[in-house]
């Protein structure tokens, strides 16, 4: 391949990637206050286009045509770096998730995958963990106290979180052999699917990623009961949603990586004609992101939020143990094998 | 390109230091060395050297520095304020500099004694380093973590400690005086 398919390929990729995402958020959004309405005995939006399905794009346009304040006496610079990096830091973990095996389309062989690189796992966790600072500049530099104290909360539960679920996925690691997340799927061939022989990590990592993303039960960052909205109450139109658009992408790379590194990715059984087989392994991959994304909006609607020390206790008394518990159980069955 | 890449983010990574020191507000500084901290991520990966570049992002940009931001604004603390220069500094400042880049200088010309790298080198895979590390170096490996215990342990011990008994009856002592006066003010 010369550099220059190599930058157009790479383009082109990286295009329909954030087109797809971008309406994936929208419509996953949309799916959420319709299936929270049902749950709750409401019927969600409807009013914009044929079951409300416009309604993303007037959305869109709401949060574009918006005023953009900027509190007094923020820290301009910090105040408008926040979003930014916040939306930045969600979009690059895309680039090494893999959602299918590899295509021939137009002549030239690719996999469908922004970049396959070694350490595909490890570059996820190093994102996480610098998205930290999103949350924190963001509830700093607004001079509120509601965003400040919501700041305090989300960055202390998210380095606590990160801790167990770094350490849930380490036993698929040890299992697999390898970091790269494509290497993750080949190794669940047949069925292997690494959520049977690591059920404790899975249950591990799927606690951690709610809280990692912010979501209820663990939303105490932007707890609107107590906090207005947290480390987000001072930012308003496009600024503000970069921030929705931040978690909810979080919540697909999370969703996404629990598919790969727990049910066997795009592995599933292949039967049909040819243009089949090549659809159904990304068919298969959709299929088992949208269900853990409907988990996060099932979850949403039957929850109750925690008390801010229950959620510390709870991750460093419990799910940090049980994960190391777990990693040395499953090391110690590798070894004995 | 790579070298292109190269400078780039070695220009940035010297950037970011000297605004580390210009700043005047510390959470400025605090992230001009988180900056630093990705571009040498960055030059790590093109040395080939993947698992030490994330490793990398994911101690000190991601854990160490956020602790930092975090002190920095429990704290709440503001601009640094112009001290005083300390004369230590006025009289060995600069024999130090000079010293540094004649070390740098005889560095960079001289022989290097290591093996280097090229640059744009095939990626180190991640299970050799894994096998050094946990065979070659595993003494040096598992001192280095009693060493972080013993740090850990130490910090246990500083924040569980109790205010000694006779300093909170002097204290009190002092409060009730206080509490006194004011009555007898009143």
């Amino acid at each position: 391949m010369t550099t220059t398919t190599f930058f157009l390929l790479s383009l082109v990729k990286c295009l329909v990637v954030l087109f797809i995402l971008l309406t994936a958020v929208a419509y996953i959004q949309l799916a959420e206050r319709k299936i929270v309405g049902r749950m709750q005995a409401r019927v969600g939006p409807t009013r914009v286009g044929p079951f409300g399905l416009l309604q993303p794009a007037a959305d869109a346009v709401k949060f574009i045509l918006k005023e953009d304040v900027t509190p007094d006496g923020a820290h301009k610079f910090l105040y408008v770096l926040a979003p930014i990096l916040a939306v930045v830091l969600a979009l690059l973990s895309v680039t090494v998730i893999p959602v299918g095996g590899t295509v021939q389309l137009f002549g030239v062989h690719t996999a469908l995958q922004l970049t396959d690189i070694d350490v595909g796992l490890l570059l996820i966790l190093a994102v996480t963990s610098m998205g930290v600072y999103g949350v924190v500049l963001a509830g700093w530099s607004s001079n509120s106290k509601y965003s400040l104290l919501g700041s305090l909360r989300g960055g202390s539960q998210m380095i606590s979180y990160e801790l167990s679920l770094g350490l849930a996925l380490i036993g698929p690691i040890m299992l697999a052999g390898t970091l790269s997340l494509r290497g993750m799927v080949e190794a669940q061939r047949h069925l292997h699917w690494f959520i049977f022989p690591q059920i404790v990590g899975f249950f591990i990592y799927l606690t951690a990623a709610f809280a990692e993303t912010n979501r209820i039960p663990f939303d105490l960052p932007e707890a609107e009961g107590e906090l207005g909205a947290g480390y987000h109450t001072e930012y308003s139109a496009m600024k503000f949603a970069m921030f929705f658009l931040a978690e909810y992408v979080n919540m697909i790379t999370v969703s996404c990586v629990a598919t790969l590194v727990f049910l066997g990715g795009w592995m599933g059984p292949l039967f049909g004609p040819v243009w089949l087989m090549a659809i159904l392994p990304t068919l298969y991959f959709l299929i088992k992101v949208s269900f853990f994304l409907f988990l996060y909006i099932w979850v949403r609607g039957t929850l109750p939020r925690f008390r801010y020390d229950q959620l510390m206790s709870f991750g460093w008394k419990v799910l940090v143990p049980l994960a190391l518990a777990n990693v040395m159980v499953t090391s110690l069955v590798i070894a004995l094998k | 390109m790579q070298l292109t890449l190269f400078l780039i983010f070695g220009a940035l990574a010297v950037a970011g230091a000297i605004n580390l020191l210009v700043q005047r507000h510390p959470i400025y500084s605090a992230l001009s060395l988180v900056t630093v901290m990705g571009a040498l991520a960055v030059e790590y990966l093109l040395l080939g050297a993947e698992f030490i570049a994330f490793v990398q992002i994911i101690v000190y940009a991601g854990a160490i520095m956020v602790l930092f931001v975090f002190v920095i604004m429990v704290l709440n603390a503001g601009e640094v304020i112009d001290q005083p220069r300390s004369r230590i500094a006025a009289f060995l400042g600069l024999p130090i500099l000079t010293l540094l880049a004649i070390e740098l200088i005889s560095r960079v010309y001289g022989d290097f004694g290591a093996t280097t790298l090229a640059m744009g080198s095939p990626m180190v895979q991640t299970g050799p380093i894994g096998q050094s590390l946990f065979h070659e170096f595993l003494l040096p490996f598992e001192v280095t973590s009693v060493l972080f215990l013993v740090g850990v342990l130490g910090a246990v011990v500083l924040a569980a400690r109790r205010e000694k008994p006779q300093v909170v009856a002097a204290t009190r002592q002092q409060h009730d005086q206080e509490k006194a006066m004011a009555a007898a003010q009143r």
